[in-house]
């Protein structure tokens, strides 16, 4: 379990982390959302113990770090961002001098060092230096060098940041396992990822909470949700008549490609009756989509101006 | 196996991956060399001993030591390093000893390669072994207490060339403190006591006690408190660090 407690951070009179609760359960995976310089790194630095709060604490599986900050380092796996490692080192020697620090036993140590490298493909680079790698094995090595004390509690820092889609995709896959028994926080600023992984989204900026919800919770946010878009490609429908429905507040066509979206009144169903609008019109409609609602929409709403202004209000 | 140790392993390691320590051990023994037999008149004093050899380690080190020591931290800033090895489950002591003492041994095998000059002494004559031993001892307790010093203010930056110029700086400070051009200097303008306390400050006075082969607890302790002192100021910065 992570948790934060009124957690503040100040360079100056810059406030980089201010005030921040967040809890993180075992079983969730927590996103730390925000734009970049929002103070999701700051937060997470403080919490595995390499800066000091300003003010406020936070807890790892219980341990406070200030109190007992060797104890809430041994529970937790980290992926600093950008994953430093030692460049000069090999892969293998890199991880047994993690295995030496954290005390793993000869026995223990052996048995997660073959179970880690299996589980992140490592075996073909064991013995090359670190520097000669290319960016995702890196990311791989450093998250290798998290896991490796299979710690109830991890915190990865921009894990994808940099990475291709096809490595994107092995390390969620990577996270996705562990999630299960594990808490994991992890930071980023691609929505994508948030759908793709994480069961809860904190959204920061300047440092405050801005948001602490589900991803879906979040979409309904979102004007898009529950909106009806669709293409009816030369032919003339009629926003008039769309217009007419009870259920609808607005319509949009996009001014590219023409796609049309309907956005409903507050709580009220309208692919039905859109749907049943078009046949009943004998309208050709190439495609038909009902809106989840768009995070990066919620996202920008939430992080900028207006959202701040009336959550602090 | 503890942190500490760990650590100083690694260290160790980093050292001959590269060809850095190689470089160095050859500009030491080069230089060590040099020193001893054109400046300090190894031959021509016509005595077995390696008197001359010691008396240039001082300025050997001034050069040298902070060449090992710059990199110790500031390198760890630069590199990011520091974020990942202050995160593990160890102290900020810990790792300064683990740094420290893999630094340390490094300098003790560059002295210990010295040895064919040792040997050399023994083949020409019948030198007080005892005391060249407690020579070796001094230099390598003087090149431990340079070492701290620039541990500590490899802290400071992370730029090596800056940690590098500050170590120089203070440890030639230490050298000349008990010389006497120095505390002639601030005769009169200083009172006597302080002028004394000064003098006791110098490097180059114990060492020169101790490689005479007056092995007086005073000396080494000198040396044991200068290097846990820098040694606690560098953690102690480090520890700063982490709440500016």
């Amino acid at each position: 379990m992570i948790e934060t407690d009124q957690l503040t951070r100040r360079y100056g009179h810059l406030t980089a982390v201010d005030a921040l609760s967040i809890r993180a359960e075992p079983g969730q995976v927590l996103g730390l959302l925000g734009p970049n310089g929002a103070g999701k790194s700051t937060a997470m630095r403080m919490i595995a113990g390499f800066l000091a709060p300003t003010s406020g604490t936070a807890r790892v599986c219980g341990h406070d770090v200030r109190r007992e900050p060797l104890r809430a380092k041994r529970a937790l796996g980290y992926l600093p961002e950008g994953a430093p490692s030692y460049g000069e080192m090999t892969v293998r020697e890199f991880l047994v001098f993690i295995a030496r620090v954290r005390g793993l036993r000869a026995e223990v140590g052996y048995r997660r060092f073959e179970e880690v490298v299996g589980r992140l493909q490592l075996e073909d680079v064991l013995e090359q230096c670190i520097d000669t790698l290319s960016k995702g094995l890196r990311r791989r090595v450093g998250l290798a060098q998290a896991i490796l004390h299979d710690p109830p509690v991890l915190m990865l820092d921009e894990p994808t940041d940099g990475l291709d889609p096809n490595q994107k995709h092995a390390v969620r896959q990577l996270i996705d396992a562990m999630a299960r028994e594990r808490t994991i926080l992890i930071s980023t600023h691609l929505l994508e990822e948030v759908h793709a992984l994480c069961n809860r989204v904190v959204i920061i900026a300047r440092g405050r909470l801005l948001a602490d919800a589900t991803p879906a919770e979040l979409e309904q946010r979102s004007r898009y949700h529950g909106a009806v878009s669709f293409s009816a490609p030369g032919s003339g429908v009629s926003q008039e008549m769309l217009g007419r429905l009870p259920q609808v507040a607005s319509i949009e066509v996009d001014p590219l490609d023409g796609r049309i979206t309907v956005f409903p009144k507050p709580g009220v169903r309208i692919l039905e009756p859109v749907e049943e609008l078009l046949r009943q019109q004998g309208l050709e409609v190439s495609e038909i989509q009902l809106e989840r609602g768009r995070l990066d929409e919620v996202f920008r709403h939430i992080t900028t101006g207006a959202g701040a202004a009336e959550r602090t209000a | 196996m503890s942190p500490t140790m760990a650590v100083m392993r690694r260290e160790l390691r980093s050292y001959f991956v590269t060809p850095v320590a190689y470089v160095f051990l050859v500009i030491f023994l080069v230089l060590a060399g040099i020193l001893t037999f054109y400046t300090g008149d190894f031959y021509e004093r016509g005595q077995a001993d390696l008197q001359p050899f010691f008396t240039m380690h001082p300025w050997l080190y001034l050069i040298l030591v902070p060449a090992v020591s710059m990199r110790l931290w500031a390198e760890e800033e630069k590199g990011g390093t520091l974020e990942l090895l202050l995160t593990l489950p160890l102290t900020l002591r810990q790792a300064m000893l683990g740094k420290f003492f893999a630094a340390w041994l490094f300098l003790g095998l560059a002295l210990a390669l010295t040895a064919p000059l040792w040997i050399t002494v023994n083949y020409l004559g019948s030198p007080d072994n005892g005391v060249i031993l407690a020579g070796y001892l001094g230099s390598w307790l003087m090149a431990g207490a340079f070492l701290a010093i620039g541990a500590c203010l490899s802290t400071l930056t992370r730029s090596q060339v800056v940690a590098f110029i500050l170590t120089a700086l203070i440890c030639v400070l230490l050298i000349l403190a008990g010389q006497p051009q120095v505390l002639d200097f601030f005769q009169g303008a200083l009172p006597r006591k302080l002028i004394n306390g000064v003098a006791h400050l110098s490097m180059l006075r114990h060492f020169e006690a101790i490689a005479r082969g007056v092995l007086d607890a005073r000396d080494l302790l000198y040396f044991l408190l200068t290097i846990l002192a820098w040694l606690a100021a560098g953690v102690l910065v480090l520890d700063l660090k982490r709440t500016r």
